[in-house]
């Protein structure tokens, strides 16, 4: 009796969801490897590399770790906080350009 | 040892949902995730994690921006010779493709540990191990070839900026420490399913979090493979 409701309390799909998603990582990235292999370039390369990037993430963290499922406190405390790295990643891209310019202008005259 | 009624500490039937379920689970004066606790702990481990990794490829974003000389284009640097023809990309591509395939069978490993059949889970178990192992194997390849063959160094390369070569030894040896770890982790685990440790204790949740780090790797991957390997 116990077993049983402890059974519950685990998290149960059917297999074909797991099927389908590893299906459609597949695909995806198939997808990014072909925007390699075409020599896309510029500003349609980076969009589709982010694109397909962002995507297979959402897809491993929903399903495969089973996110989706969780209650909203746990995606808030684990999902919430590395949005701060935006704000690093800004910092450090702003850093690097002016790195950059000093670079050039000391070292390039 | 009382972990198991902590453990199984269920969400109340009349838990609210949403936001207003977020305010109660915070405030009440109770457990704040229901999950089991080492599920809760793997999570914010992998939390930490993420910082890590995200702090070594901000540092790669950050050195790539500012140099003055020629990143190497990656696509050039890691082409495989296939009948002399030279393929972009071939290796990364399969490891890609076998990481996601080793994500797949951890996930079925998950579900047949809470279906408590013990030989499929353990055989899917050994199986993700063995992929990763195998994904470790191609990563000493490409190590070796980078190495040996093409003189990338830490601190130099002959292809352009001498930043790539430690960007790239930091960030795939990190990764691949992490793949290493997992393959050691799911292997003690998959042992324990198949002796029918988790049968007498009545629950497969460490198949789940030792689940949850595996995908974390492959999540990790996802990363490098677009922003190191693709960008």
């Amino acid at each position: 009796m116990e077993q049983a409701q402890r059974g519950q309390v685990g998290q149960q799909h059917p297999i074909s969801l797991y099927l389908w998603i590893w299906l459609l990582l597949f695909v995806l990235s198939t997808m990014s490897y072909l925007v390699d292999y075409f020599h896309l370039q510029g500003y349609l390369r980076w969009t589709l590399i982010i694109v397909f990037m962002l995507l297979k993430a959402g897809l491993i963290v929903a399903i495969f770790m089973h996110m989706a499922w969780e209650r909203l406190a746990l995606k808030f405390a684990i999902l919430v906080p590395p949005l701060c790295l935006l704000v690093l990643i800004g910092m450090m891209a702003i850093e690097g350009d002016y790195t950059l310019l000093t670079r050039l202008a000391t070292f390039l005259k | 040892m009382s972990h198991d009624t902590l453990s199984t500490a269920a969400v109340p039937v009349t838990a609210a949902a949403g936001l207003r379920g977020v305010v109660s689970d915070w405030s009440a004066d109770k457990q704040a995730f229901p999950v089991p606790w080492g599920k809760a702990m793997m999570w914010i481990f992998l939390l930490s994690d993420t910082f890590i990794f995200s702090c070594f490829l901000t540092a790669y974003m950050n050195v790539r921006i500012s140099t003055t000389a020629t990143w190497p284009d990656p696509s050039k640097v890691f082409a495989l010779q296939i009948g002399g023809q030279s393929v972009p990309l071939l290796l990364i591509a399969i490891m890609t493709f076998i990481l996601i395939t080793s994500s797949g069978t951890m996930a079925m490993a998950v579900n047949f540990g809470y279906r408590r059949d013990r030989a499929r889970t353990t055989a899917l178990m050994l199986a993700t191990a063995a992929l990763g192992a195998s994904f470790v194997g191609m990563q000493a390849f490409e190590w070796t070839h980078l190495i040996v063959d093409e003189g990338v160094r830490p601190w130099s390369n002959p292809m352009g900026a001498a930043q790539f070569g430690s960007s790239f030894f930091m960030i795939t040896g990190f990764h691949g420490a992490h793949v290493s770890a997992g393959v050691i982790y799911l292997s003690i685990v998959a042992r324990k399913v198949w002796r029918g440790d988790y049968e007498r204790k009545g629950s497969y949740e460490i198949v789940e979090i030792a689940g949850l780090y595996w995908h974390f790797v492959d999540l990790v991957w996802v990363f490098i493979f677009a922003l190191f390997y693709l960008w």
